[in-house]
């Protein structure tokens, strides 16, 4: 226990946990708008933030040739790679979410059967995506070329803002705000909160269900990928079973924030982000994933529908 | 609506039975409620016989088959398979029975075995005095995760047991008095019993108790089952604000059904220890339970036999085709989807009839 880095780090802790945070936002709105259309927790959500850090590796090194030793790009050119990528992460992410929900929840869901079965085929998709993978990468680390050379942006009081750090938290903050955007205001948007609030209904107005289901799948797709991205340009490093850990964390936020609620997502996001930061440096990193789980059991408990959830609680199972 | 539309149809069970549509799993509930006592008693001997017998499979060529290759055969029927089903059947009351979601379940494996470790490794009690010592301790843990979550339905249980099965092995990697991330080594075995020994060549005498446990956790199901603590479990699961409505103290069987569980997975955890003689956090991961959850729901997630053959499958299986052992976990999650999409009630449904009566009598509420 030392509490007396919570004063002497505020201002690394704070951004860094701002970074983290963020992109939990991103990996959650996977989470949460799957769930809010289907009920279901997808399982394969991690699996799919992990193609996504496959997808950055595979087109930094294969399809722009760039190496480690590559001297850092400048000027338009560094912008132009970094939004190209950002597309192909998002792309191959999206396509395998979509497919995700193909293989493992469209003839269950026409069927009607129980949640379990759905749960069971989604892990079941989780497994073979990631042994896939394994399979492919003989279970090895693999390292991304840095496109970014991390010099610092700016200091703010005591603390420098490191240049990745500094695009993570300005591009999820983006990103997210397109999102809310999105479904907010455009049409499909719409459909998509009318099918979350009621299948049935929604279905008597003439929504496609398919269709909106594909495109939920899609944009949390989309947003997965943009998180993975992100993160590879902070960590460089990517393994067969990388969205493990960050799916179960992102899963928490979305919890938190009450599942299902856009916005909720976001403040779920950033208060884990912080909080582990905080409560990792003052217990110790290797405790980090029991803070966590304590928090969410604390919250369930006392706020059963999330920090800013909806009163989804009642209307489910 | 449910509880009472299955309780009128039991009334009319039989000629329900007549009706097409009926699944192999019905076939037999019908053969064996057609057989008098003694039929019964003697099927009973004769299959347990069989079991029994299991280990001895793979000595002959017509069964050599069943053999496993690189593991010993011997071996893999006590862990996984035995294990398997054992905890599967625990996991089952849990999930299948009173329709909880417990994405936790290896927690209670785990301190089962963690209890075994700890108590080998400080007192001089031998295995069969700390089982009842290990399921106590699960059963424990039991309460103390269900009575604060149990409140929580569906989805938030199923994060809440996940995050409880995570912080048991994070707590176990991070503790240096139980050994951290080496474990517990040199456990020891448990003593000569009736003839029997146990050690690391002596394989059958394991997978004996563990299958003299599976038969005892059958028993002890199929009482429940058919007495109040089986219909509360069945009424939560049907519906839990009807259960509320008729009177059912659901919190409190929702206990009762996570500390069976929980102790069954703790009784398997003491058994696995001293057969591995050695616990490690790393054996206690989520895959573990993901793995059991799977067992019931491949099987037919409520119906034992069900439980028992998706144990004995999802734990088979891998092991059997070791040969292609890169690729065996893909062809899991592979045979999962497609068994999952195919039958979405698992391999062996709950009574068939029982839904009929539900789905008649929501015919007739339209």
């Amino acid at each position: 226990m030392n509490f007396s880095v919570v004063t002497s780090q505020f201002w690394p802790l704070l951004i860094n946990g701002l970074a983290v945070g963020l992109i939990y936002v991103l990996i959650s709105l996977g989470y949460t708008m799957v769930y809010g259309v289907l009920r279901l927790i997808n399982f394969a959500n991690s699996e799919i933030f992990m193609v996504g850090t496959f997808a950055t590796v595979i087109v930094t090194r294969d399809v722009f040739h760039y190496t480690s030793a590559h001297d850092a790009l400048h000027g338009w050119k560094l912008i132009a790679s970094l939004l190209l990528l950002l597309i192909a992460s998002m792309l191959f992410s999206g396509v395998t979410a979509v497919l995700v929900e193909l293989v493992a929840y469209r003839r269950l869901r026409s069927k009607g059967t129980n949640r379990l079965a759905s749960l069971i085929s989604a892990i079941g998709t989780s497994i073979m995506i990631s042994e896939g993978v394994r399979i492919l990468t003989k279970s090895a680390p693999v390292p991304t070329p840095r496109l970014l050379s991390k010099f610092n942006l700016f200091t703010i009081g005591s603390v420098a803002i490191r240049i990745d750090t500094f695009m993570v938290i300005i591009a999820a903050a983006l990103i997210f705000f397109l999102v809310d955007r999105f479904v907010t205001k455009t049409l499909l948007g719409k459909a998509i909160r009318a099918v979350s609030m009621s299948e049935e209904t929604s279905k008597l107005m003439g929504i496609n269900l398919n269709r909106v289901i594909s495109a939920t799948f899609l944009i949390g797709g989309l947003v997965t990928g943009a998180a993975a991205f992100l993160y590879m340009q902070v960590y460089e490093n990517t393994v067969f079973n990388i969205g493990f850990n960050l799916g179960l964390a992102a899963f928490t936020a979305a919890v938190l924030g009450g599942i299902g609620n856009i916005r909720g997502a976001f403040y779920g996001g950033l208060t884990l982000g912080l909080f582990e930061q905080f409560a990792s440096a003052v217990i110790g990193g290797q405790w980090k994933a029991v803070t966590v789980f304590t928090v969410l059991v604390l919250v369930l408990l006392f706020r059963p529908n999330g920090l800013f959830g909806e009163a989804i609680q009642q209307s489910r199972v | 609506m449910d509880y009472l539309a299955k309780l009128s149809s039991r009334v009319g069970s039989n000629s329900m039975a007549n009706l097409k549509n009926i699944n192999l799993r019905d076939k037999g509930a019908n053969l064996w409620e057609s057989w008098g006592r003694p039929k019964r008693t003697a099927f009973v001997v004769i299959l347990i016989a069989l079991v029994g017998l299991l280990p001895y499979g793979g000595d002959f060529s017509f069964t050599s088959i069943l053999n496993t290759p690189i593991s010993s055969y011997q071996a893999v029927l006590v862990y996984p398979v035995g294990m398997f089903v054992l905890m599967a059947l625990g996991l089952n009351i849990v999930v299948g029975k009173s329709g909880l979601l417990d994405l936790g379940y290896v927690a209670f494996f785990a301190i089962g075995g963690y209890t075994a470790g700890l108590l080998s490794e400080h007192t001089h009690l031998n295995t069969w005095e700390i089982l009842p010592i290990g399921m106590a301790a699960a059963m424990f843990a039991g309460v103390l995760l269900g009575l604060p979550t149990l409140r929580l339905r569906g989805d938030y249980l199923a994060i809440v047991t996940l995050g409880f099965g995570e912080i048991v092995r994070i707590v176990a990697l991070n503790t240096q008095s139980i050994g951290a991330s080496t474990g517990i080594a040199s456990i020891r075995t448990p003593p000569k019993t009736f003839g029997l020994q146990f050690d690391i060549m002596h394989s059958n005498s394991y997978f004996w108790v563990v299958l003299a446990m599976i038969l005892l956790v059958i028993w002890m199901i199929r009482r429940f089952t058919v007495r109040r603590p089986g219909r509360a479990w069945e009424a939560i699961r049907q519906d839990e604000d009807v259960a509320i409505l008729m009177g059912v103290p659901i919190l409190r069987y929702k206990v009762w059904s996570f500390c069976i569980g929980a102790a069954i997975g703790g009784a398997a955890g003491v058994i696995f220890a001293s057969k591995t003689q050695y616990v490690a956090p790393n054996m206690f991961t989520f895959n573990v339970s993901v793995l059991i959850l799977s067992c019931v729901v491949f099987g037919g997630m409520g119906n034992m036999w069900g439980v028992i053959l998706g144990g004995v499958i999802l734990a088979y299986l891998p092991e059997r085709i070791r040969f292609i052992s890169n690729a065996r976990q893909l062809v899991f999650g592979i045979t999962l989807v497609v068994i999952m999409n195919l039958r979405p009630d698992g391999l062996l449904p709950r009574k068939k009839r029982e839904k009929l009566g539900a789905a008649k009598k929501a015919g007739e509420n339209v």
